[in-house]
């Protein structure tokens, strides 16, 4: 079939099993966007910023586990999107963008909208490309979706000059990959796991430190039936929610810097820690030379340079966290889980000492009671996602997670302004759940444009902003570190949220009482359309536990105990 | 990083396409690793080319640099040398008018000779671990050399 490089690419993406494109023309684009316009097999969402547009990739990808995909234009296109590829390189999430560029023959004169893309994306992508001939198209693509989903996942940038999208050449998808130096290793070695299954069955306090590796690569369910079968206590990272669900009895809960006291002590006393997916970053290890200081560790990842890279590994298990688990639980009959039921004992007095939990106000409402509601309202019906600062970290905490890929959010870049995009990509992936978004007074402000693209395209995501009028987790930091000089956090000046969203066609709600965040969330859940639900919350709340940079895990500065009224 | 910093010796298999060298040099850069010396040809008759890098690290610093360079897609294979044959050339450049026997004499215990007499330069070439380039170029310094090149240092695992 002889076409040109700009239905290549779509030709690409209907043969990839693309549904939906979010992305934004421009003047180097253009070819690709009038091909986008002849056809209806997938649709395209046209958010208000490109750097939305890649969040929003995120978001359906995360959710679906499939590769999401944006389009934007050369020059400030590209450079709008470099924090979402930035984002989704540090998070593992696979994607594929494509950026059109100057015509060959301009490049490298400093055209209009001229900027060295591969160059810059170099750093924060997986793999990147320049297309220099319509010939190399079809390979090009298919290896770009192939590296994006394959192997410890991650973004993949194209960036196609305007010319070549123009090229007609011929078109063959049907091509066998051949990528010699690109191999990812996806069995874990036998030996290793044999050694690994005999260290957990000698262990007494061993612990399981499950990460976000497991929920890329579908694992969730082989690792609850590891840990349910052994009798083995779990932490999850933050990027692990879900994975375990909240109620399970096995799950200590979320460990790190805000990691309740209970999970925080249990990798603290650990002798054995069973690494699946994780990759020791240095917000869940604290001081790297007190962390997990009496233990052997287990370290299964498919990166094998995550593996050694902080913490050293007594067994490194280089593989797919699945395929791996699988093997483990071939040998499971090694393990007693009678053996470690004082070690179960011991951490859920260390629970009982301090459970994660908050204390209610009579004025105010508090940002943690808000999760916990929506939580107790929609439970599982609910696809979250959030923002960044303490409301993401609230949300971490105390939202009942039940399933993987129920949560989204901008972990590794920490990328304020993420949630809002990325909660339409994860509503365009799972229409038939309600879509939240967790978000702060200031994030909210980051992309706050996405109102248009959702109320456009009626992807009816509520937007629940914990309205502290402030920038909280820089706030907190000011409050417990430069002894309370608040410097440029305080939002006292505000829009007038509701009106806001009012003037994008959504629906808008401002709330101070239990009642009445209960009647909104009920009336934007039935009204089934964009909402900003404002919620007026204690200003001055921390997140706790909190563990202080480069401090060590079981030095938790904890809630304070509630004085007597 | 302050754990013992040492001299090491690096060679990768990349295949032979635009941009793979800024690659490379990308995630020393990037990450703060510093680069001594690099070559880079192609391997014959085939699609690879080989990078030899000599860099500086702890034992810790150089695993993650092995594992780094193996993560790039176009890298065929890293070899970190233990046990091996390291080589450099070295180019210079003198005026005329020192003495040639005498520079002659010294480049052939340096696995060299002079390889271009000219009206006003003589440009002499050693070719030898890169240890005793050192000691040569400090050897020459009398006959005051005008310029110098070094080409980075070769391997091959023995
Ligand atoms: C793009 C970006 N800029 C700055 C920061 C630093 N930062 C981290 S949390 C935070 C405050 C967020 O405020 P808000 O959205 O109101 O959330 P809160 O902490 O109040 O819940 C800031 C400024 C960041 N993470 N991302
Ligand atoms: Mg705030």
């Amino acid at each position: 079939m002889q076409i040109s490089g700009a239905q290549m690419v779509i030709e690409a993406f209907i043969a990839e099993g693309v549904d939906t494109v979010f992305g934004y023309p421009g003047g180097a684009i253009m070819n690709v966007y009038d091909e986008i316009y002849k056809q209806d097999k997938f649709q395209h969402i046209l958010n208000r910023h490109e750097q939305a547009s890649v969040h929003a990739a995120e978001g359906y990808a995360k959710a679906s586990g499939k590769v999401g995909v944006a389009m934007i234009t050369s020059g400030p296109g590209f450079t709008n999107a470099v924090t979402g590829l930035a984002d989704a390189y540090m998070d593992s999430i696979p994607l594929v963008v494509v950026s059109g560029q100057v015509p060959m023959s301009l490049i490298g004169t400093d055209a209009f909208q001229e900027i060295d893309a591969v160059g810059i994306s170099r750093s924060c992508t997986k793999h990147n490309y320049l297309v220099t001939d319509a010939k190399d198209l079809p390979r090009i693509l298919k290896e770009a979706f192939y590296i994006a989903r394959t192997g410890r996942p991650g973004p993949v940038h194209v960036d196609i000059p305007k010319d070549v999208t123009a090229q007609i050449e011929e078109f063959d998808y049907d091509i066998e990959l051949d990528l010699e130096t690109y191999k990812p290793h996806t069995k874990g070695n036998p030996r290793q796991i044999k050694k690994a299954m005999e260290a957990i069955a000698k262990a007494k306090r061993p612990l399981f430190y499950l990460g976000g590796g497991i929920i890329n690569a579908n694992a969730a369910y082989e690792v609850r039936e590891f840990v349910h079968k052994s009798g083995i206590p779990a932490v999850e990272t933050f990027m692990a929610r879900g994975v375990l669900s909240h109620d399970d009895e096995l799950l200590v809960g979320m460990l790190g810097m805000h990691g309740s006291y209970a999970s925080n002590m249990a990798m603290s006393e650990t002798d054995l820690v069973i690494g699946l997916g994780v990759r020791f970053d240095d917000r869940v290890t604290g001081k790297l030379s007190e962390f997990a200081k009496n233990a052997e560790v287990i370290h299964v990842d498919i990166d094998p340079a995550s593996i050694s890279k902080l913490v050293n590994a007594n067994y490194p298990i280089v593989g797919d966290v699945k395929n791996v688990v699988v093997d483990m639980l071939a040998q499971i009959e090694k393990i007693d889980s009678d053996n470690y039921e004082s070690w179960r004992e011991t951490i859920n007095n260390f629970d009982e000492l301090h459970p994660l939990t908050f204390h209610e106000d009579s004025e105010r409402l508090k940002p943690q009671w808000v999760i916990q509601r929506v939580g107790e309202l929609l439970g599982d019906d609910a696809n979250i996602s959030t923002d960044v600062g303490q409301h993401q970290m609230w949300s971490g905490q105390f939202y009942p997670f039940t399933r993987p890929r129920q949560f989204v959010s901008s972990s590794g870049l920490g990328t304020m302004g993420f949630g809002f995009p990325a909660a339409i990509g994860v509503k365009a992936a799972c229409p038939e759940k309600t879509s939240i978004n967790f978000t702060g007074d200031g994030s909210i402000l980051m992309n706050v444009q996405e109102l248009m693209t959702a109320v456009e395209k009626k992807i009816p995501v509520i937007n629940i902003i914990l309205n502290n009028n402030f920038l909280g987790m820089v706030r907190q930091w000011q409050t417990l570190f430069y002894d309370k000089r608040h410097s440029e956090t305080d939002l006292s000046v505000q829009p007038d949220f509701v009106k806001l969203s009012e003037a994008f066609g959504g629906i808008g709600y401002r709330v101070h009482t239990k009642e009445e965040f209960d009647a909104a969330l009920k009336d934007a859940v039935e009204k089934n359309v964009v909402a900003f639900i404002e919620v007026i919350v204690h200003r001055m709340e921390n997140v706790m536990p909190m563990v202080p940079a480069g401090g060590s895990l079981f030095n938790m500065m904890l809630l304070e105990k509630k004085e007597s009224k | 990083m302050t754990e013992n910093s040492e001299r090491r010796v690096v060679s990768v298999i990349v295949i032979n396409e635009a941009s793979v060298l800024s690659r490379i040099t990308d995630l020393f850069s990037g990450r703060g690793y510093n680069i001594t010396s690099l070559t880079v040809a192609p391997i014959p008759e085939s699609k690879y080319s080989r990078l030899t890098i000599v860099t500086s690290g702890s034992v810790r610093v150089i695993e993650q640099i092995t594992k780094q360079l193996h993560k790039l897609i176009p890298v065929l294979r890293v070899y970190e040398h233990a046990d091996m044959v390291e080589k450099e050339v070295a180019m210079i450049k003198f005026p005329a008018s020192e003495n040639l026997s005498d520079i002659q004499a010294l480049c052939e215990a340096y696995n060299g000779k002079i390889v271009n007499a000219g009206e006003n330069t003589i440009i002499a070439m050693v070719a030898d671990e890169p240890k005793r380039i050192n000691n040569f170029l400090k050897a020459i310094k009398r006959y005051n050399p005008k310029e110098i090149v070094r080409s980075g240092a070769v391997a091959l695992e023995r």
